[in-house]
C-alpha cells in the first residue's frame, strides 16, 4: 500500500535518542531499549501493520504500562518483545537490546539466535499471560511445571529440590505449598493467575511482561494481584512491562505509562503527567472514559468511531479521523514521538512546526475541548 | 494501593476437599465404570443367547433335516435324542435353556462346532486367538505409534514442506479401500514377485514351537498382512494427531513452555503431544478392543488362521455354534478393552476424575 504520507518520525527518531526522552537517564540504568520496533502480520494482500516506530526504554525495576484499546497491537507487542511471535507475525525493522543485571554484553533479541534466547528465557526475561486458565498444562501437576522451568536452568537442582522451591514460590503469593500436588483445574481463577505470576518470578527475572494478567479476575482479586505484584517487586527489583486496556488500572500501579493507537505509541510519560495532563486527544479521550472515585461528578464522554483497520490505515495521522482537534495537514502528516521534557506525545498540536506556535502543555487543547463531542466526527457517528 | 492481602492458608485448603474424599471420588468414578460394563456384558451375554434363538430354525433341526436329507430316512429317535444333546432342545422352555447356558459358560463350554464336529467351539477360538493377538495387535500398536509419531511432526510444523507433502498423501492413501490394498499386495508381493506366501500363518511343514525356523516363518508369513495393517491404519492417526497437534500448539501453555526457555523436545513432547494425544488415544483403546475382532478382511484376503478367518468360515458354512462363540469372545474383549482405556484414561487426564 502506498500512501502519500510524510514522514516526520525521520527527524524525531535522532531526537529520541539525543533527548532521551524515554527517561533512561543512562544506558546502564535501562534493562531493554526498544528503538523502531515494527511488527507486520504477512497476509495475502497487503500485510498488517500490527506495531510500527515503537520506541522506549524501559528502567531496571520500573514498571512501564502499555494501554490502548483492542486492537491497538499491545499483545503484538509482548510477544515481539518475547519474541513468542508466532507466523504470520513478523519483526520486520527495530531492535531490542536487552541489557542483563551482571554487566555481561548486550542483547539484541530481534536478532538474537534461538539459543541465545533460550538461555535468557525466564531466567532474564518472563511473561505472566492474559488467562491463566490457559497458561498451565492442564495435565500437569501445579509444581511440576516449576519444576521443569527450575530444572531447566539450574542443571543441579535436584527433583525435590525444585518441588521444594516451588512450594515456596507458591507461598509468596499466598497459595498453600501444599498445593503444588494439584492440578490447575482444582485451582480457582484467582489462584490460577497468583500461581502464574509466582510461575514467572521462579527464577529470578529481570523483566516481567504481563499481558492483561488481571482482566479475567474479579476486582478484589485484582487488587489483591497488583499489590502483590508491586510487593514483590519491591522485594525482587524486576521491571515490568504491563499491557492491559484499563488505564484506571495503569494509572495507580505504573511509573510511566505508553499509551497505544493503531500500532504506535502516541504519548509516553508518567502515571501522573498521563492523568493529569494528557496531551494526546486520544489520552484524554481514554481518560475521560472512566469515572474517578473520589471526584465531583461529570459526564463522561467516549471517544466517537472506531478503532481503524489497520489493513487500511488513515493516512497521515491514525487518530485524525476521529480526533476532534485535528486541523489541516493532519490527514496527511505522520506526527513522530516528540518529547518535551519527560513527556512524549506524537500529536501536531504539540509540534510548534505544525501549529505555527509554540509547543504548549495542553492549555488550548482543554480550550477546545467542549467542541469535541459536537465536531464534525462526533456528530456524524 | 492498598496492604497486601494474603489469604490464610488454613482458608485456602477448606476450600479445597481433602485427601481422602478425592480419592473417594476417584475410585467412585472407577466403580461406576465398573458397573457399567458389567451392565453391557450381562446384556451382551443375554443377546448373544437370545438371537439365535430368535432366528428361524436351530442348530439341531437344522442337522437332523441335512442328515435326513442325505439319508433319504427318518432320523432314529436316538440319534435325534444325542444330536438334541449336543446342539440344543427346541422345545425346552426358554429360562431352562438360559440357565443351562449361563452354567455352560461358566465352564467357557462355547458349545460343539457343527462343521469341524466334534471340536468344542472353546477349542478352536483359543487356537485362533494367539495368531490374532500377534498379527492385529502388533500393527495396531505400530500403526498407532508411527502414525501419532508422524501426526506430531506434521502438526507442530504445520504448513512446513514436510507437512505440505505427508498430510495430503497420507490423506490420499488412507482413503484407498483396505481390501483393495491387500489384495493388491497379496498379488504383487506373494503371486508376481513371490517373495511372500500366498497365505496361511506360517509354514506347515515345520514343528510348531518356539525353535528359530519355526518363527521366522510365522514372521515371513505374518509380514505382507501386517504390513497392509499398518499402511492402511497409521494414515488415521497421522491425520488425527496432525491437527490436534495444529490445535494444541496454539494453547497459551505451549506458549508459556517456550517462553520458560524448556528445550524443544520437552515442549512438543510434555506441553503440545501429551495433551494433543489425549482424543487420539481413546480412538486407540477402541482399537485396541477391535484386535480381538480380528482384521476380517486381513485374515480373509490372506487365509490368516485367525479369529477373523474362523468367523469368515462359520458365517460361510452356517456353523452357528461357532458363530456365537466368537460374537462373545470379541464383544467381551471389546468391553474389557475400553473399561481399560477408560481406566487409562482417568489417568492421562486430571480433569475426567472429578466429573463423570
Amino acid at each position: 500500500m502506498v500512501t502519500r504520507t510524510v514522514h516526520e518520525s525521520d527527524r524525531t527518531d535522532t531526537d529520541l535518542t539525543d533527548t532521551d526522552l524515554t527517561g533512561a537517564r543512562s544506558a546502564s540504568g535501562a534493562v531493554l531499549e526498544v528503538t523502531g520496533l515494527a511488527v507486520e502480520y504477512v497476509t495475502d494482500g497487503d500485510p498488517v501493520r500490527a506495531c510500527a516506530d515503537v520506541t522506549f526504554t524501559l528502567r531496571r525495576g520500573e514498571i512501564l504500562g502499555v494501554a490502548g484499546e483492542s486492537g491497538s497491537g499491545k499483545s503484538t507487542l509482548i510477544t515481539a518483545l518475547t519474541r513468542l511471535q508466532r507466523p504470520p507475525a513478523v519483526t520486520t525493522a527495530g531492535s531490542i537490546v536487552f541489557h542483563p543485571r551482571d554487566g555481561g554484553p548486550a542483547v539484541d533479541l530481534v536478532t538474537a539466535s534461538p539459543r541465545t534466547l533460550r538461555a535468557l528465557r525466564w531466567t532474564s526475561l518472563s511473561i505472566v499471560l492474559q488467562s491463566a486458565m490457559d497458561a498451565l498444562n492442564p495435565v500437569m501437576r501445579l509444581g511440576a511445571q516449576f519444576a521443569d522451568v527450575l530444572r531447566t536452568h539450574d542443571r543441579s537442582l535436584s527433583r525435590d529440590a525444585a518441588w521444594t522451591r516451588a512450594a515456596e514460590l507458591l507461598a509468596t503469593v499466598g497459595i498453600s505449598g501444599d498445593r503444588v500436588r494439584s492440578y490447575p483445574h482444582e485451582l480457582s481463577g484467582g489462584m490460577r493467575q497468583r500461581a502464574s505470576i509466582a510461575l514467572a518470578l521462579a527464577c529470578r527475572p529481570e523483566l516481567v511482561v504481563m499481558d492483561e494478567p488481571t482482566t479475567a479476575v474479579d476486582v478484589v482479586m485484582q487488587r489483591q494481584i497488583l499489590a502483590q505484584v508491586l510487593r514483590l517487586r519491591r522485594t525482587l527489583g524486576f521491571a515490568v512491562v504491563f499491557v492491559t486496556h484499563d488505564l484506571s488500572l495503569l494509572l495507580e500501579l505504573a511509573d510511566r505509562i505508553a499509551i497505544m493507537y493503531a500500532g504506535r505509541v502516541v504519548e509516553l510519560g508518567t502515571a501522573q503527567e498521563i492523568y493529569d495532563e494528557p496531551r494526546h486527544p486520544y489520552t484524554r479521550g481514554l481518560r475521560d472514559s472512566f469515572p474517578p472515585l473520589r471526584a465531583p461528578l461529570r459526564r463522561l464522554t467516549g471517544i466517537p468511531g472506531t478503532p481503524p483497520d489497520l489493513r487500511r490505515p488513515p493516512s497521515g495521522c491514525p487518530f485524525h479521523p476521529r480526533c476532534a482537534a485535528r486541523f489541516d495537514g493532519c490527514d496527511t502528516h505522520l506526527p513522530g514521538l516528540v518529547a518535551a521534557g519527560g513527556h512524549a506525545v506524537a500529536c501536531r498540536l504539540h509540534d510548534p512546526a505544525a501549529t505555527g506556535r509554540p509547543a504548549d502543555t495542553g492549555q488550548q487543547d482543554r480550550a477546545a475541548r467542549p467542541d469535541r463531542t459536537a465536531g464534525p466526527e462526533g456528530g456524524a457517528r | 494501593m492498598t496492604t497486601t492481602e494474603t489469604p490464610a492458608p488454613a482458608r485456602t485448603a477448606a476450600a479445597d476437599p481433602p485427601a481422602a474424599v478425592r480419592a473417594v471420588r476417584r475410585w467412585g468414578f472407577l466403580l461406576r465404570r465398573l458397573g457399567f460394563y458389567a451392565a453391557a456384558a450381562a446384556a451382551a451375554i443375554v443377546l448373544n443367547f437370545l438371537l439365535p434363538r430368535l432366528m428361524p430354525g436351530d442348530p439341531s433341526s437344522a442337522i437332523v433335516e441335512e442328515l435326513q436329507r442325505v439319508s433319504g430316512q427318518q432320523v432314529p429317535p436316538e440319534t435325534l435324542e444325542s444330536i438334541r444333546a449336543i446342539f440344543g432342545d427346541p422345545d425346552q422352555n426358554l429360562g431352562e435353556q438360559f440357565l443351562g447356558y449361563l452354567g455352560q459358560l461358566a465352564r467357557f463350554d462355547l458349545g460343539v462346532s457343527v462343521v469341524n464336529f466334534p471340536v468344542p467351539v472353546s477349542e478352536l477360538v483359543l487356537e485362533a486367538l494367539p495368531w490374532t493377538l500377534l498379527l492385529v495387535g502388533t500393527t495396531t500398536v505400530l500403526a498407532f505409534v508411527l502414525g501419532t509419531g508422524l501426526g506430531v511432526i506434521a502438526g507442530w510444523k504445520a504448513g512446513s514442506r514436510l507437512d505440505s507433502i505427508l498430510t495430503p498423501v497420507t490423506a490420499f492413501l488412507s482413503s484407498v479401500p483396505y481390501f483393495w490394498v491387500a489384495l493388491l499386495a497379496l498379488w504383487v508381493f506373494g503371486f508376481v514377485l513371490g517373495w511372500f506366501p500366498l497365505s496361511g500363518g506360517y509354514d506347515a511343514n515345520l514343528t510348531e514351537g518356539f525353535n528359530l525356523p519355526f518363527l521366522a516363518s510365522v514372521l515371513h508369513y505374518g509380514a505382507l498382512p501386517a504390513a497392509t495393517i499398518v499402511f492402511s491404519a497409521f494414515g488415521g492417526w497421522l491425520l488425527g494427531m496432525r491437527n490436534m497437534t495444529v490445535t494444541t500448539v496454539r494453547e497459551d501453555y505451549v506458549l508459556l513452555a517456550q517462553a520458560k526457555g524448556l528445550s524443544r523436545g520437552r515442549v512438543v513432547l510434555r506441553y503440545a503431544a501429551r495433551n494433543a494425544m489425549l482424543p487420539s488415544f481413546t480412538g486407540f483403546a477402541m482399537a485396541l478392543g477391535g484386535v480381538i475382532g480380528g482384521a476380517l478382511l486381513t485374515e480373509t484376503v490372506f487365509s490368516y488362521p485367525g479369529i477373523g478367518y474362523l468367523l469368515f468360515e462359520s458365517l460361510t458354512k452356517r456353523d452357528y455354534p461357532m458363530m456365537q462363540g466368537v460374537f462373545l469372545i470379541v464383544t467381551l474383549a471389546t468391553l474389557l478393552a475400553n473399561l481399560l482405556a477408560d481406566s487409562l484414561y482417568v489417568v492421562l487426564d486430571p480433569r475426567i476424575r472429578e466429573q463423570g
